[in-house]
């Protein structure tokens, strides 16, 4: 099987790099290593939860009193707009993928991505797309439409100005990074697992990885397709939406929720992956019923796409189409529920650790249920009519998105963080950091049940007095900043792990799963040997022999991929023709994807073949690390 | 906190739910229906309440159980038993959530059904709801009758709503009546409902539809039989000859201002771009969300983007005094 040294050395124009030593910076702005730019993906996701969070504050400020002057009707209106997407697309996302790259190929026993210079490209045309729309802020108005950009209020005609524009090319741009990631994602689970691991012996993060991806591949396209449609109207003078030229408003309500409603799943099934992970780990028992969960989590990906309609009840389909979508929807609950009752079977009989990861997971438990519950409650139909629009739907997707991705990610982070940096965070600081969480999120949401009961519309900038409205937008202020500090508390326990954390060491919470298996942090080429998987949670079966995980090659050289800074210069080619487009420069516009262009040509002409890295090196970082 | 506490608190929140459902000022509340539309629709909300406590009960009873009974005890070296799963139990937690989801699927199904028929008979009304940013036209094709921001309605009577936009996407809601229907350019959406008791009910628009979405208001105004007929009679005959010289001089400044886009029934005044103002005096708020006074009627004139902003109503080059007579005007026409 594997060749001796000289003879793979030989067939290489560049034999071994020269270990020379890169500035970090340079470093990271080109690399192609999954966990480098899983970090990247991370730090992105965690900045605009920070920009989305602050959002998030300044509307609750705004809604403390009735009748408030804090900000302006318009302003508000940019606030949720961009709150809410850059909380979808460019925190939950870039925190899933994040994670996903960091976790999901050392998982699987591989040594990369199937394609890590597109992965780098995905990375740099989220970071871009991202950056594009939050600069909407200092370039004129920010995009006020909602983070669904609903036509035709969307449109030139009701909201004039480049805010919109920003909206849709940085989104298009975004969209293609996450598009290139989802297929590099599933082209590493099917192609690069290690000798042994079956389909059905893959982690459940793994799973609910291929899942997501699969997901992606399916929902994005049709959102590629309508903010296409939406650029042609806004910049080139389409009608498609436009009613009083023969258009359908409605054509874009369909495209963007048969994308959006499977996004939900596609951030929230990574989180579900987390929590199986780590309830199983902390509960020191295998997950229960795993063929289960992973026929649930297909079953919730094909389920995803045929729901949709259940947020356009309204407007005016009829009762047929209504009762289908509401049966379909309603569906879903099922594979969610037996998700719940698996997780709560795998602690039973366990032998449960409350450290950070599973309070996190804990937390996600209850309020990921209420979150569920109200799902099923807005599927019936006719009591949507009630609910559509209101700050009971507000309540019911935070319930999710924060309960599902925000507890998950959190759980996955403070699990995952010592293989990541090597370092412990505080444990102290971590319960603290859960219980203003859990605490603030619950204040925060749970009356905004209640306020859109007792008839609070959603995307409204102030509410009259004397409607028994004050109380619950009080409570849910209160929360908010709870929230806030918490993510304060976070900070600070990020500084003390890299200040003051232990050594992590390659398994300090006794887990199952092969990324436990490496050094932490995890070395540039993951495992010096190939691993031998021999059934489910390989790492606990070794343990179990009292033993380590047997290796599936002998020791040799390790083939990687070259660093290359076309990625970023071909995302900035993308930010300059996106830019341009904006301010219908032809020019920049010409220019910027010129830049593309060459960079694609220049990448396909040179023949990089990688480097390797020789036994004695992976031996001595083996040796340095555990 | 040990977890249990936790628990006790989420215990205490969703009893905070039903313990709050009668709570509160109602103007607006859907748990306090006043017609059959509203009540149809809370009892399948409570259905599915019912339900899907039910079920959280149990899970978190679960999860309680759990999270006391197997706690990692000091001396448990040897890790637990590794179970892989049990085919009954896993049968039994899809088929339960299946049987459930059935139980919620039938009411489901056929209020959709009830909702989505055209009311006929005799005690029937058709009533024409055409939104605009940021305010409401409601024309009664029967009557002859057209009017903004109040819509009256006799008790007892159903009430088939067609529903249009002029520019985007709007939403009819009126909790205590109905839940919504939105208002899509290009097409005409139909609704039904009925007011068993008289009463003033709040209206909100529920689409966002720019920068003065959350004051796009109206109200429902239920009235009995007789008072519905009075008003039906008053609105084909308004009393719009200036009662006073202010009053007269605040005619001639609609005319000259006002008049190219607002209509007044009895009137010479065929604007179509803004609200109809037929009966001015009489409705209950100015713009939908002022009170229908002197001051705060100037307070509109004199700029209404600072009330509305976004708004089509421009902000008139008139001086105090002139606003005064608008204003008087307007607060005559009954």
């Amino acid at each position: 099987m594997a060749k001796p040294l000289e003879e793979v050395l030989s067939h290489h124009v560049h034999t071994v790099e020269a270990p020379h030593k890169r500035h970090w910076l340079l470093d990271y702005l080109s690399t192609v290593d999954h966990k480098k730019i899983g970090i990247m993906y991370v730090l992105i996701g965690v900045f605009y939860l920070l920009v989305g969070g602050v959002e998030a504050l300044l509307m609750r400020i705004q809604l403390f009193v009735p009748n408030n002057q804090f900000v302006s009707y318009p302003t508000f209106n940019e606030l949720f707009t961009m709150h809410g997407t850059n909380m979808i697309f460019f925190a939950a996302m870039p925190l899933i993928f994040g994670l996903v790259n960091l976790i999901m190929p050392v998982q699987i026993g591989a040594r990369d991505v199937a394609f890590p210079f597109m992965n780098a490209v995905s990375l740099w045309f989220t970071f871009v797309g991202a950056l594009l729309v939050n600069i909407s802020w200092f370039f004129g108005p920010a995009p006020s439409a909602g983070w669904f950009a609903y036509t035709p209020i969307g449109l030139d005609k009701y909201t004039p100005g480049t805010g919109m524009d920003f909206y849709v090319i940085g989104l298009q741009i975004a969209g293609f990074g996450s598009l290139m990631g989802a297929i590099n994602f599933i082209a590493t689970i099917l192609n690069m697992r290690a000798p042994g691991m079956t389909l059905l012996r893959m982690p459940l993060f793994t799973w609910t990885s291929l899942v997501t991806s699969g997901l992606i591949v399916f929902g994005f396209p049709p959102l590629t397709v309508g903010l296409f449609l939406y650029m042609f109207e806004r910049l080139f003078g389409g009608h498609f939406f436009d009613a009083t030229m023969g258009g359908n408003p409605l054509l874009w309500t369909h495209l963007f929720w048969i994308f959006g409603h499977p996004e939900v799943y596609i951030v929230v099934l990574p989180a579900f992956g987390m929590i199986s992970e780590v309830v199983a780990t902390f509960s020191r028992k295998r997950i229960f019923g795993y063929t289960s969960m992973v026929i649930a989590t297909v079953l919730i990906g094909f389920i995803g796409f045929m729901v949709w309609v259940h947020h356009m009840f309204t407007v005016g389909l009829g009762a047929m189409a209504n009762s289908i979508f509401a049966i379909s929807t309603m569906l879903i609950g099922i594979p969610t529920g037996m998700k719940v009752f698996n997780w709560l079977f795998t602690m039973w009989g366990g032998q449960i650790r409350f450290k950070p990861p599973m309070m996190f997971a804990l937390g996600f438990l209850p309020t990921f249920v209420i979150g569920g519950f109200t799902g099923v409650m807005l599927a019936a139909a006719p009591a949507d009519f009630q609910y559509h629009g209101s700050y009971f739907v507000v309540a019911h997707f935070h319930y999710t998105l924060i309960g599902g991705v925000v507890f998950g990610f959190f759980a996955g982070l403070y699990y995952w963080f010592p293989k990541i940096t090597g370092r412990m965070m505080s444990e102290v600081l971590g319960h603290i950091n859960f219980w203003l969480m859990f605490i603030g999120f619950h204040l925060t949401f749970f009356p905004m049940h209640l306020a859109g009961l007792f008839g609070m519309p959603r995307r409204v900038p102030t509410y009259n007095p004397g409607m028994g409205l004050e109380i619950w937008n009080q409570l849910s202020t209160i929360g908010a900043f709870i929230m806030g500090v918490s993510m304060i508390v976070f900070a600070a326990n990020v500084v003390y792990a890299f200040t003051k954390g232990k050594v992590a060491g390659a398994d300090p919470w006794d887990a199952r799963t092969l990324e436990w298996a490496v050094p932490s942090p995890i070395p540039e080429y993951n495992f010096a040997q190939t691993p031998l998987v021999r059934g489910l949670d390989p790492l606990w079966i070794a343990k179990e022999e009292g033993s380590t995980v047997p290796a599936a090659e002998p020791l040799g050289p390790i083939h990687m991929p070259s660093n290359s800074f076309l990625p970023l210069v071909m995302a900035v080619g993308l930010f300059i023709a996106g830019f341009a487009a904006i301010y219908h420069r032809l020019f920049f516009i010409v220019l910027g994807l010129e830049v593309i262009a060459l960079a694609m040509f220049y990448h396909s002409l040179n023949d990089d073949e990688g480097h390797h890295i020789l036994p004695e090196e992976s031996t001595r970082v083996r040796e340095v690390r555990a | 906190m040990r977890p249990k506490h936790r628990i006790g608190l989420l215990f205490v929140m969703v009893g905070l739910l039903f313990g709050l459902t009668g709570c509160g000022r109602t103007d607006m509340s859907v748990f306090d229906p006043a017609g059959p539309v509203a009540k149809m629709e809370l009892s399948v909300i409570m259905t599915s309440v019912y339900i899907m406590t039910g079920v959280f009960i149990v899970a978190m009873a679960i999860l309680v159980y759990v999270l006391i009974r197997f706690r990692r005890r000091k001396g448990q070296d040897l890790p637990p038993k590794q179970v892989e799963g049990n085919n009954w139990m896993e049968l039994t937690w899809t088929i339960i959530p299946l049987i459930l989801m059935g139980i919620l699927a039938v009411p489901t199904v056929s209020t959709a059904f009830a909702l989505d028929q055209k009311q006929t008979g005799p005690n029937t009304m058709n009533v024409t709801v055409k939104a605009s940013q940021f305010w409401w036209q409601f024309e009664y094709p029967d009557l002859g009758i057209v009017t903004a921001q109040a819509l009256h309605i006799p008790v007892g009577t159903k009430v088939n709503l067609k529903l249009e936009t002029t520019d985007v996407m709007h939403s009819f809601w009126v909790p205590r009546l109905a839940g919504k229907t939105d208002l899509i350019p290009g097409r005409v959406n139909t609704m039904w409902f009925e007011a068993s008791q008289p009463g003033e009910y709040q209206g909100k628009c529920a689409e966002y539809c720019g920068p003065s979405h959350g004051v796009m208001d109206f109200v429902v105004i239920a009235d009995t039989p007789q008072q519905f007929q009075a008003w039906v009679q008053k609105m084909k005959n308004p009393q719009v000859q200036p009662t006073s010289a202010q009053a007269a001089e605040g005619e001639k400044l609609f005319a000259q201002n006002c008049a190219t886009c607002h209509a007044i029934a009895g009137t010479n005044f065929k604007g179509v771009l803004g609200p109809d103002l037929t009966g001015f005096a009489d409705r209950p708020k100015v713009a939908g969300v002022l009170d229908n006074n002197p001051t705060d009627v100037e307070k509109w004139i004199s700029d209404p983007a600072a009330i509305k902003p976004g708004t089509k109503m421009p902000k008139l080059p008139l001086n105090q005094q002139q606003i005064s007579a608008l204003s008087a005007f307007l607060e005559g026409l009954k």
